[in-house]
């Protein structure tokens, strides 16, 4: 059955609404996505008719948090395909996932002489806590290069072979990258690293809602990603993690929920997940990223997946003319998810921006947190446009025409 | 579009495209930079004070229209001027900025009165000033704007 497009725009309440006069395009999605009205009422309920703390909690409220909590989780498992519940670990988000690994595994298995091996397309919150790791243990950090001016062909395999030795103990990388719009082969990935030795750490912030994610089809050891950027709310993430690998870490930060037994001078820990969830835990968002789960699945991630697509497809024919436009991943006509960055050679990505939004577009510009790759490209900043389930053809025909006035207008012709 | 060509006056769009003094200063005796992390527009001035007055003036760098209009505009009024002038023009640049309301006496800065109603770029708009500033106060570390 064909998916009715625009009645789950119509979901989204935030959309319904002018920006300068004109009807919002909302082009922003691959920096938080929107959130459709069932996330936003779940998240009212939970306040008005079930909030309290979870856990050793036997009032009434508190038994159905904590079950509502611990369902939230189930749910989760599900949405990856993990294999028990006690795999997941909520956080605040991606950032928080990678930091638990990078400050918990690393410092109990990083030493002197190991590799941490990321690529050159990782966000900065991919990249950032492998620098301290590695400092703090003193072990090296390297990277998998990108191939070709524009990172057209993505990640350089043959270099990966050369990179993964013996001495690699962990690879993290992005399944797609929030600047290129490049699609890594995961299974691939995590299967060359398994071969070393290696342990894998898959950046999901960017696939998550969009395609379909399976932590035991693709082999991984560690996934991370955010609630906001697949319909859900902010202030809410996933870490998975094996389970016998979880068990075997030490907690990162300290607290209520995570403790066994406490004595005045020694601590034993509870197990995985409660180990890593020191403090009153998120309730509310972890319920409501529940519910954006349900929404995610009930539109489908191969048909979110082929929407996107399409719509990039259709934004490489519609800006590959624009004069003095530079587009940043893989060429037309290449897979590529659903998001397109660009140069003018015109306008800066500011005056992109500003002038875009005058028209009622919303863009991102800047180094979308990936400063060492776009210095890698002789780019200070790009514009970006970026797609989600609620987008259609219709908006960036819009955004052509808009970025056709822009360069015009700045190139004086 | 009436909003953006307030913002984007000719004379701003001329010194976008057509920058005055661009390029490094070989005689410069204060250089001082910019830079704006979070958009990565940077821009570093270089001046030649003599005593007290600056000789020439001239900057380079990379970033929006408004940042780097802004930075080739203020050096065609920063040429000639004492130290103490320079800085009284750029508190009269910033409330043009941040008010939107120029003096009647000023006329080309006054072109940037249209940032005002665009707050997220007054940093860019300040941006050549602040580097000026510190170089004319012989501060060396890069100035943030945010």
């Amino acid at each position: 059955m064909a998916t009715d497009w625009t009645r789950l725009r119509d979901q989204f309440p935030t959309l319904l609404q002018q920006v300068n006069g004109k009807p919002l395009v909302y082009l922003d999605s691959a920096a938080t996505t929107q959130k459709p009205i069932t996330v936003l009422e779940s998240l009212r309920k939970f306040y008005v008719d079930d909030n309290a703390n979870v856990h050793r909690g036997i009032h009434a409220l508190s038994m159905r948090a904590t079950d509502a909590y611990e369902a939230a989780r189930q749910r989760a498992a599900r949405f990856i395909n993990a294999a028990d519940p006690a795999e997941i670990i909520f956080t605040r988000g991606t950032t928080e996932s990678i930091n638990l690994v990078a400050a918990s595994w690393c410092s109990a298995n990083l030493k002197k002489g190991d590799v941490v091996l990321i690529t050159e397309m990782e966000h900065h919150s991919n990249l950032v806590p492998w620098q301290l790791a590695v400092a703090r243990s003193g072990a090296t950090l390297k990277y998998v290069p990108v191939v070709g001016g524009d990172a057209e062909g993505g990640l350089d395999m043959d270099a990966l072979d050369r990179l993964l030795t013996p001495e690699v103990k962990l690879f993290a990388f992005t399944h797609v990258s929030n600047t290129l719009g490049v699609v890594n082969p995961v299974a691939e990935l995590c299967a060359r690293a398994k071969k070393v030795g290696a342990l894998t750490l898959v950046d999901a912030a960017q696939s998550i809602g969009h395609i379909p994610v399976d932590v035991g089809a693709l082999g991984c050891d560690f996934l991370a990603f955010s609630g906001h950027k697949m319909a859900g709310p902010t202030g809410i993430g996933v870490l998975y993690g094996r389970k016998a690998l979880l068990d075997a870490m030490p907690p990162w930060q300290a607290g209520g929920g995570m403790i066994s037994m406490v004595d005045f001078f020694e601590t034993s820990w509870k197990p995985s997940p409660e180990r890593f969830e020191a403090g009153t835990p998120n309730v509310a968002d972890a319920v409501a990223l529940a519910v954006a789960m349900d929404f995610v699945d009930s539109v489908g991630r191969e048909a979110i997946d082929a929407h996107d697509r399409a719509l990039s497809a259709h934004a490489m024919d519609a800006l590959a003319d624009i004069p003095g436009i530079r587009i940043l991943g893989p060429r037309r006509g290449q897979p590529r998810s659903g998001l397109v960055s660009f140069a003018l050679k015109d306008a800066h990505a500011h005056d992109v921006v500003t002038f875009a939004d005058q028209d009622g577009i919303a863009l991102r510009g800047g180094h979308h947190c990936n400063q060492p790759l776009m210095k890698k490209l002789g780019l200070a900043s790009t514009s970006r446009a970026s797609f989600y389930l609620y987008n259609s053809k219709d908006e960036i025909d819009r955004l052509a025409a808009s970025l056709r006035r822009i360069v015009k207008f700045f190139s004086g012709e | 579009m009436s909003d953006l060509t307030d913002l984007y006056q000719q004379v701003i769009l001329d010194h976008n495209r057509r920058p005055r003094n661009r390029g490094k200063l070989p005689t410069a005796n204060r250089v001082a930079r910019g830079e704006n992390p979070t958009c990565g527009d940077q821009c570093s001035v270089y001046v030649r004070l003599d005593g007290d007055r600056i000789a020439e003036i001239t900057f380079d760098g990379s970033g929006c229209a408004i940042s780097q209009a802004s930075a080739s505009l203020m050096t065609t009024q920063l040429k000639g001027r004492t130290a103490a002038e320079a800085e009284e023009l750029f508190k009269t640049f910033h409330h043009i900025v941040t008010s939107g309301e120029a003096p009647e006496e000023i006329s080309d800065i006054a072109a940037f009165a249209g940032v005002h109603a665009f707050p997220a770029r007054i940093k860019c708009a300040t941006l050549g000033w602040h580097a000026a500033l510190n170089a004319l106060h012989g501060d060396p570390a890069p100035v943030h704007t945010e």
